[in-house]
């Protein structure tokens, strides 16, 4: 709920979609005014909600032992224990926010790396493009998770490590498709033009191409969030992660699995917020990958667009 | 007189043979159910072998109404009401069913883009087939029909040509496949939706021929929609303008093109260059209003010099006047005053005996090992303007590549202010860079949508100059200024902009940093024909102030005059004639020259140039 209050505001511009005027910003807004948007964007914010504010509500210390092993729920502890006896809620309320920044740097890295890749061999074409792309191949020929656990295994489970190889662990896929993207662009006139005005390369890359990559960069981000949330909760289950007292979801789930007749909350609650967190991150992808290409438009809106040519609005 | 509309009502004071065909009456489109209309109050009506013309800009909504005669609408459009009678029957009426029978039997439809219309992965011998046996008992002998009509697309129907794919025929070809499928039922009409745009001259005037020969051995009623006036007025007898969703103007081809009446009418056929003599190309200011936006009085009012309070208040009916319908309140006061003739312009002298500013000996490119450009030799005298003409793949962008330095695979020399050029842009130096400025052809690519106008034309100031953000500002929001563009576009994107307006932006970034060498390639053909001459227009004007050399290249013959002092011929990579405007243009040497001066569709001007009482302009052109 508290995510689509400021994207209902009616000033949303209905051209929102198109380019100029803080691209990042109008195309999320407009994403999230597609009901499609608004249930992916209630899912996440419901799920950052718990984690971001969980710390400060949770009724025990995450390490505090209050009830039985496997407790059932009780007022003590409202989701019963864990297999250590320890408040189920409390580890839940606790164990979200590190899983939440490990995505999201992992995000990040993954992004500025390969999309930085990809830019440079679309743009640069001829060696430099084929050394950049073989090297992808090689990478991508590996999957995901087995990359990630080959590093942790090379250099030790640390967090840092962990968030490193999750994100270059993305690099090759989003190089992929950002590159794809620039090819189209680098050909456009304007690049061009800023060619013949003697711009060094990494500035056309930068002030010329990169700005009008927004729209493939904010859905490969969104989808590569999600794959950072599912890959480091699972590197989590097999035990590279916080050290064990430390709560976290993906842990947990590994933790209480044995005890999931006694008491499933102990799985079931992390095991539902990684997931609603994952369908609600990749719907709101959808919806922004929606907008930008327009299909979420209205169909009189696209017609009239078609008819009159690319006038003004 | 006789009425227009009336004299087509009543079918009893017909000739037999002057058999209405199409009948359209009330026509109206709609965006969505209830929205605003998109065309509206459409009425006309085309005989058995005659063709109607159907023109108008881009966004007029003539793509809109052609659909509509064949009771289609894109999505998102509606049909809200109105009557399309063909040889009696409205089609809006049918059922699904009958309406899918009508289509392609009794209306037939020829797409604008031949290449994408075709199925690339059938031969040609299958489609045809397919066209006719799509519609069972329609045709007796379909291996017969298909040799038939084939040849009455001048095509030789041998079976070699049967066998082959759509992409291993000529655009021509192509072109003349889809008519042949259309021909191929024996329709009662056929809607023709720019059938010729993306054809050179020459293959567009024989499809013209064709079309026009083919109506009228079959009795077939045409439509034909295009914004190219010179290719409608020698086609058509009959002529309808649209502007805004409205025709505006509609009577025989003769009185339309050679007397306008309409406001609009008037400023399009002084807008159409003419390949015969120098004109001075006036525009119309400022754009369509668009569906919804539309002003409550006459559309055309606020960019009509004729234009009252009544007309600003109140919508034009159509007037019946000099046998034609035109919807304009002042209509008989436009009549009254001077005929719109287009002021002839005398081709200036070239400046002659200087050291040329830009000088291409010897040049030949290639892509791959594919030459495209051989050997060609260029001039540019200083404060004069080459025309570069040639049809589609001539290499003329090519050549201007090289002169920029965008295209780096070429030999020879080509010398700027007597230094010679290095081939590639990179290894050129800023000042020669900033010198030799390129506008591109398409202004909707060429202005990155992701930066401000402002942020665009002050752009080349920085990397060029390296000047404070300060005067950056002030020469770019002059340079605006020049291109007639007001201050408060320094702030808009790319896409809040019209072709025209995108277009003046990439004129002023070229001319913002003061070359000494501008290089227009195509620059109007994205353009409507009105926004090609305010451009036309506008570049002749500052060549003169900013005194700069200029090569205009162009693939429109007609435009050559109205702006260039010197010409030369591209064909297949090579200059087949070079020389003066007039010499080559009057006088060609070369066969080529003489057959594309031949093909270019001519309009008919209106009345005798000079004739009228054109004031000031005319007698400004007399002066030698």
């Amino acid at each position: 709920m508290t995510g689509v209050a400021p994207a209902a505001s009616p000033e949303a511009a209905p051209s929102a979609t198109r380019a100029g005027r803080h691209p990042w910003l109008s195309v999320l807004w407009s994403a999230a005014r597609t009901p499609r948007g608004a249930a992916g964007l209630t899912m996440t914010a419901l799920v950052v909600l718990v984690a971001v504010a969980g710390p400060a509500v949770s009724p025990h210390s995450p390490n505090d032992l209050v009830t039985l092993t496997f407790a059932k729920p009780s007022g003590q502890a409202p989701l019963g224990g864990d297999f250590l006896g320890r408040d189920v809620l409390s580890r839940v309320l606790n164990g979200g926010w590190l899983l939440l920044l490990m995505a999201l740097a992992a995000t990040a890295i993954g992004i500025v790396a390969g999309g930085a890749a990809g830019i440079a061999a679309a743009y640069l074409r001829g060696a430099r493009d084929g050394i950049i792309m073989r090297t992808v191949d090689v990478i991508l020929a590996f999957p995901q998770l087995v990359f990630a656990l080959l590093l942790l295994a090379l250099l030790g489970p640390k967090l840092w490590l962990i968030v490193l190889a999750v994100g270059l662990s993305h690099a090759p896929a989003v190089a992929r498709v950002i590159r794809s993207a620039t090819l189209d662009i680098a050909e456009r006139d304007y690049v061009k033009v800023a060619e013949l005005q003697g711009m060094r390369p990494v500035k056309v890359m930068g002030k010329e191409i990169l700005p009008n990559l927004i729209s493939p960069l904010m859905v490969e981000a969104g989808l590569r969030l999600t794959y950072s949330i599912v890959i480091i909760a699972g590197l989590a289950f097999l035990g590279f992660g916080q050290p064990p007292p430390a709560a976290n979801w993906g842990t947990m789930i590994n933790e209480n699995r044995i005890g999931l007749q006694l008491n499933p909350w102990a799985v079931i609650v992390p095991a539902v917020l990684i997931a609603l967190l994952t369908i609600g991150t990749n719907t709101f992808t959808d919806a922004v990958a929606r907008v930008t290409i327009g299909v979420d438009r209205r169909p009189e809106e696209a017609a009239l667009l078609d008819d009159l040519g690319p006038e003004q609005t | 007189m006789a009425g227009y509309e009336q004299a087509h009502a009543d079918p009893a004071i017909r000739p037999p043979e002057h058999e209405v065909r199409l009948d359209v009456r009330g026509l109206e489109v709609r965006l969505g159910r209830t929205g605003p209309d998109v065309v509206s109050e459409v009425s006309f009506t085309v005989e058995a072998g005659q063709v109607l013309g159907l023109v108008g800009e881009s966004g007029s909504g003539k793509t809109t109404v052609v659909l509509a005669l064949l009771g289609h609408a894109r999505r998102g459009l509606h049909i809200s009401s109105g009557e399309v009678r063909v040889d009696g029957v409205d089609l809006l009426r049918l059922p699904a069913a009958q309406l899918r029978a009508m289509r392609g039997a009794r209306v037939a439809y020829v797409p604008q883009d031949p290449s994408s219309a075709l199925n690339p992965a059938l031969r040609i011998g299958k489609q045809l087939k397919e066209a006719v046996r799509v519609h069972s008992g329609a045709v007796e002998d379909p291996d017969g029909r298909i040799r038939e009509v084939l040849q009455e697309a001048r095509l030789d129907a041998t079976s070699d040509l049967l066998r082959r794919y759509p992409h291993q025929l000529s655009g021509g070809q192509q072109q003349r496949v889809g008519l042949a499928m259309a021909f191929a039922c024996r329709p009662s009409l056929i809607v023709l939706d720019e059938p010729t745009t993306g054809l050179d001259v020459s293959t567009q005037r024989h499809v013209l021929d064709t079309i026009r020969s083919l109506c009228r051995a079959y009795g077939v009623a045409a439509v034909y929609v295009s914004h190219d006036l010179a290719v409608v007025g020698g086609l058509v007898s009959d002529v309808a303008v649209m502007y805004s969703g409205r025709i505006i103007e509609v009577g025989s081809t003769a009185r339309v093109f050679g007397d306008p009446l309409h406001p609009y009418t008037r400023g399009l056929m002084s807008a159409v260059p003419s390949p015969l003599q120098a004109t001075r190309l006036t525009g119309i200011d400022g754009q369509p209003p668009r569906p919804g936006r539309r002003p409550a009085g006459c559309f055309f009012a606020p960019r009509c010099g004729f234009a009252t309070g009544e007309c600003r208040s109140q919508q034009p009916e159509p007037v019946l006047i000099d046998a034609r319908a035109v919807r304009c309140m002042r209509v008989a006061q436009v009549r009254e005053s001077s005929t719109g003739v287009a002021a002839a312009l005398s081709a200036a002298a070239a400046a002659a005996g200087e050291v040329p500013v830009l000088s291409v000996r010897e040049v030949s490119a290639s892509y791959g090992r594919r030459p495209v450009l051989t050997g060609i030799d260029l001039d540019v005298p200083a404060e004069s303007c080459v025309a570069v003409v040639g049809e589609s793949g001539s290499g003329k962008t090519t050549l201007a590549r090289c002169i920029v330095g965008l295209h780096r695979n070429w030999t020879g020399d080509i010398r700027f202010e007597g230094a010679s050029l290095a081939a590639s842009a990179l290894d050129r130096s800023r000042q020669v860079l900033r010198r030799v400025q390129y506008v591109f052809q398409n202004p909707y690519t060429s202005l990155n949508p992701r930066k401000t106008v402002g942020q665009i034309v002050a752009q080349p100031l920085e990397q060029y100059l390296r000047l404070g953000y300060r005067e950056r500002s002030q020469r770019a929001a002059r340079a605006l200024a020049d291109v007639s563009l007001g201050a408060d576009f320094l702030s808009r994107y790319p896409d809040q902009l019209s072709g025209g307006e995108r277009q003046r932006v990439a004129i002023a970034r070229a001319l913002v940093v003061e070359p000494d060498l501008l290089i227009c390639d195509e620059v109007t053909s994205a353009l409507d024909v009105s926004v090609q001459a305010v451009i036309v227009e506008l570049l002749r004007r500052l060549q003169a102030e900013h005194r700069i050399a200029m090569i205009f290249i162009t693939h429109n013959l007609a435009l050559v005059r109205s702006i260039a002092q010197s010409v030369i011929v591209l064909r297949n990579g090579a200059v087949v004639e070079s020389g003066p405007v007039g010499q080559v243009l009057d006088r060609p040497a070369d066969p080529y020259t003489a057959r594309l001066m031949q093909d270019v569709p001519k309009l008919a001007r209106p009345g005798p140039p000079g004739a009228s009482a054109q004031g000031a302009a005319a007698s400004e052109s007399a002066a030698p």
